[in-house]
């Protein structure tokens, strides 16, 4: 049996499989557009570190694309 | 008229428009067409794969050629805004922000501690900031100490349309900072409130409800863009000065039947 843990993706609870990348998880939920950007419990995650930033239990993911803006 | 430059950038419109609550992504279009804008400003927000409705907007924002300028719209605290600031800089490829604190839900007033802590951050991070602030002097002269090269003071409450409610302040901002790039950001209903900014001596204007919500928004994008030439065209003409009692225009010497009675 795989080992999951629980996060939040965009303020909805979320299961994924222990030990995945960032990266291995957006292509998971299919942000395949480039027109994402990604913060970490409040903390911006530059694409760079995509491969290189494992996510734990309880982190709170979010991924933001563009909208109209005042 | 004059150059209107921001952070080393000269621009030929002085309207800077907003890009939501518009009826549909193609009536934005048109309207940033009709305004003739040079700056456009744009959010970020949560979204599942599955939601494509920014995509439509975002390729027409992007084909417009208009400058990006990204907000912070919404956070809370400077840490929420310097986080936006810094996944906008990533997605938009600029480090122009127009920064956004709010400290109360209400009126959605800006927090001017949250927003001075935030802009000294920002610029430090290299970071060309224009905050979206009140027209506090004190909190502008901060604002500019901490490294803002512009500041974007309230008209009115984001979305009421009640035009310049504290003109002694706006007044105030305009006479103690001559020399700063200042535009009424939010609140403005009406042209005839744009053109009243301008001939006040504001550099710019900023606004989205009140062309988004506009029964012909491309109309109303044009209507505003003639208000703000019209108004800045006045204020380099220089206002005449003026006065408690009438006086004639029409010359009184030569009037005819004088004395006739």
């Amino acid at each position: 049996m795989t080992n999951s843990v629980e996060i939040s993706l965009n303020g909805e609870p979320s299961s994924i499989v222990a030990g995945l990348s960032l990266q291995q998880a957006l292509e998971l939920w299919e942000f395949t557009s480039k027109k994402v950007a990604v913060a970490i419990n409040g903390d911006f995650v530059p694409r760079s570190l995509y491969d290189n930033t494992q996510l734990s239990a309880k982190d709170q993911i979010d991924v933001v694309t563009p909208v109209g803006g005042g | 008229m004059g150059n209107f430059t921001l952070y080393g950038e000269t621009f030929n419109s002085r309207f800077l428009l907003g890009t939501a609550l518009y009826p549909s992504p193609q009536i934005m279009r048109d309207a940033i067409t009709a305004s003739e804008c040079d700056i456009v400003t744009l959010g970020l927000r949560r979204q599942n794969p599955s939601e494509q409705d920014g995509a439509a907007i975002w390729d027409f924002i992007k084909d417009s050629g208009c400058k990006l300028l990204p907000n912070t719209a919404g956070c809370k605290s400077a840490k929420e805004a310097i986080t936006l600031a810094e996944m906008s800089r990533e997605i938009f490829d600029t480090e122009w922000i127009k920064l956004e604190v709010i400290g109360d839900d209400y009126n959605l007033q800006p927090d001017p501690y949250g927003l001075i802590e935030a802009a000294a951050e920002l610029i430090k991070k290299g970071f060309k900031v224009l905050p979206y602030t009140t027209d506090d002097l004190i909190v502008a002269q901060k604002l500019l100490d901490a490294g803002c090269e512009v500041i974007m003071p309230w008209g009115a409450p984001i979305g009421t349309g009640q035009g310049l409610m504290n003109k002694y302040n706006l007044r105030t901002l305009r006479e103690r900072l001559p020399d700063t790039p200042l535009i009424i950001d939010a609140g403005l209903g009406a042209p005839s409130q744009a053109a009243e900014a301008m001939e006040m001596g504001f550099d710019g204007v900023l606004l989205n409800t009140a062309v988004a919500k506009a029964q012909t928004p491309p109309q109303m994008a044009k209507a505003f863009a003639q208000a703000i030439d019209a108004g800045r065209n006045a204020f380099e003409a220089g206002l005449m000065v003026q006065k408690e009692t009438a006086s004639p225009s029409t010359p009184v010497i030569g009037q005819p039947f004088w004395h006739s009675k």
